[in-house]
């Protein structure tokens, strides 16, 4: 059974998002790493990208594919992962926590509500 | 899709299935690095029971052979096997297979899973228009036979324990583990008899099982409990790929294909040019005298990069540099922790340490032409 925090909103796309005050951390599922497993590399998007949500940002590739992660939210990158980058491997040890990708100061905070809740998250994977 | 009789032990285990050559196969079951790095330590277990077995028996088999294959037949014992190629009339490879001759005037053939129907319908068209055909018996038995392969240093440790000796055909040994590399011999099995070859596609010691489909199943389980406190561990195609690319064994269809010759694909060591003729001698002798235009070089990636991947440009660096070949097998290597593959580039490229780029998702990253195979064992 995934894990799917209920702190946390979704994307139909797999990315989560963790929310304090203006700052959105984002990262993938931990259904995502699963259905990745072995993850080899990350590329993330530079500090300071102004990204648009629906917009691809970074690329995690497994031994066997390369893949698009789509942010979930608009604004400014403030920060990345150096960890996950130097290791990624803990993408799949830690998707909630070591393998976050980067941080992003909102630009349209109302976006949020149109993600999904654990919930809902959770229909949409179905039982996996 | 296509199922090998292992399938269900596949889903008892929890196997990844995906699509393969039109079969349903698993590409991993855990991870395919914890896969690929059991093998190297301990053990793995392979299913390979989508591959093809051929049999070609008779007093004109050895001569039809090797008319038909690249190396030369006649050097087989019984009970020894070789590394061989079929081509077409240009050079061109049909397919690359392993050769045994079980006994005097009987062979059996291991071809690729993808190409079963191509290379038989390529033996039946040789075997019409070869003189001695009627000393020639030609049998698919690919759909009644299932096969396996357990790979790793630790093998030796339980696989006697698998299998009643001595042998009672091929090379006669007492039990599996005195078996020598490329030697093949036949075991029973309960009522039923099977094969067993110290070969495999890992780049380490291990066996290759050849059994009746029905068996096959017991005996993965056998080997699968026997195998455990030893550190085996099922592995899928996915850690088999990692594997063969890190000792750069050639997979058809990317190495290898009906445009490329083994010249080209650097296993020249496997084409007699010697014993007589055969499809696409004539060829083959001349790219093996003047050399071939293109070679397939391997390369290591310097710098942390994404993996390289199939058909991914391969650049050459300095002023003037230009596209020079594609990748056809990369990956991100388990043992050495950095990217790596293989790919064709013009012959004048084609020297070792040459600096190259790879050009990953647009942008170009480092690598470096490295001799094959690019992992060895440490000693």
């Amino acid at each position: 059974m995934a894990n799917i925090p209920s702190d946390l909103k979704y994307a139909k796309t797999h990315e989560w998002v963790r929310v304090s005050g203006d700052v959105a951390t984002v990262g993938i599922t931990d259904h995502a790493q699963h259905e990745l497993t072995d993850v080899v590399f990350v590329e993330l998007p530079d500090v300071g990208r102004q990204i648009k949500a629906g917009e691809s940002c970074a690329v995690v590739e497994s031994v066997k594919t390369a893949n698009d992660i789509y942010s979930p939210v608009s604004g400014q990158i403030t920060e990345v992962n150096p960890a996950v980058v130097a290791n990624p491997a803990l993408v799949n040890t830690e998707p909630y926590a070591g393998g976050w990708f980067y941080k992003i100061k909102l630009s349209q905070p109302a976006e949020l509500n149109a993600l999904l809740g654990p919930e809902q998250y959770q229909a949409q994977i179905g039982g996996a | 899709m296509q199922r090998t009789p292992l399938y269900a032990a596949h889903q008892k285990l929890g196997g990844k299935l995906i699509e393969f050559g039109g079969w349903e196969m698993p590409v991993q079951y855990t991870s395919i690095t914890d896969e690929h790095l059991a093998v190297r330590q301990a053990a793995g277990l392979f299913d390979i029971s989508h591959m093809g077995e051929v049999l070609v028996s008779g007093p004109g088999a050895e001569g039809f052979l090797n008319r038909t294959l690249t190396n030369d037949a006649r050097k087989l014992a019984p009970g020894q096997g070789q590394y061989t190629l079929m081509c077409n009339e240009r050079g061109g490879v049909i397919d690359d297979l392993y050769a045994y001759r079980l006994a005097g005037q009987e062979y059996l053939l291991i071809i690729n899973a993808s190409r079963i129907g191509d290379d038989v319908a390529w033996l039946e068209k040789q075997l019409a228009a070869f003189p001695r055909r009627s000393e020639v018996k030609l049998e698919n038995t690919s759909d009644a036979t299932g096969a396996l392969a357990v790979q790793g240093p630790r093998v030796v440790e339980f696989i006697d324990g698998c299998f009643q000796g001595p042998s009672t055909g091929g090379t006669i040994v007492a039990q599996v583990s005195d078996l020598k590399k490329n030697q093949i011999a036949r075991f029973g099995y309960g009522g039923d008899t099977i094969w067993i070859s110290r070969t495999g596609y890992t780049g380490e010691d291990g066996f290759e099982v050849v059994a009746p489909a029905g068996i096959i199943e017991a005996i993965w389980n056998q080997l699968l409990s026997a195998g455990q406190p030893h550190g085996l561990k099922p592995a899928g195609l996915g850690a088999r790929d990692t594997l063969r690319t890190e000792v750069c064994y050639p997979l058809y269809g990317h190495e290898l294909d009906e445009n490329t010759t083994p010249i080209e694909a650097g296993v020249g060591f496997f084409v007699a040019l010697d014993k007589g003729d055969f499809n696409g001698r004539s060829v083959l002798a001349e790219q093996k005298a003047k050399g071939p235009a293109k070679k397939l070089v391997a390369f290591k990636m310097t710098d942390r990069s994404a993996p390289p991947r199939p058909h991914y440009a391969i650049w050459s660096t300095g002023p003037g540099a230009a596209k020079i070949g594609e990748v056809v097998s990369g990956t991100q290597s388990p043992s050495l922790g950095i990217g790596i593959g293989m790919g064709y580039v013009p012959a004048a490229f084609a020297k070792t340490n040459t600096p190259i780029e790879i050009e990953i998702r647009g942008k170009r990253a480092p690598a470096i032409l490295v001799p094959k195979p690019i992992y060895r064992k440490p000693d």
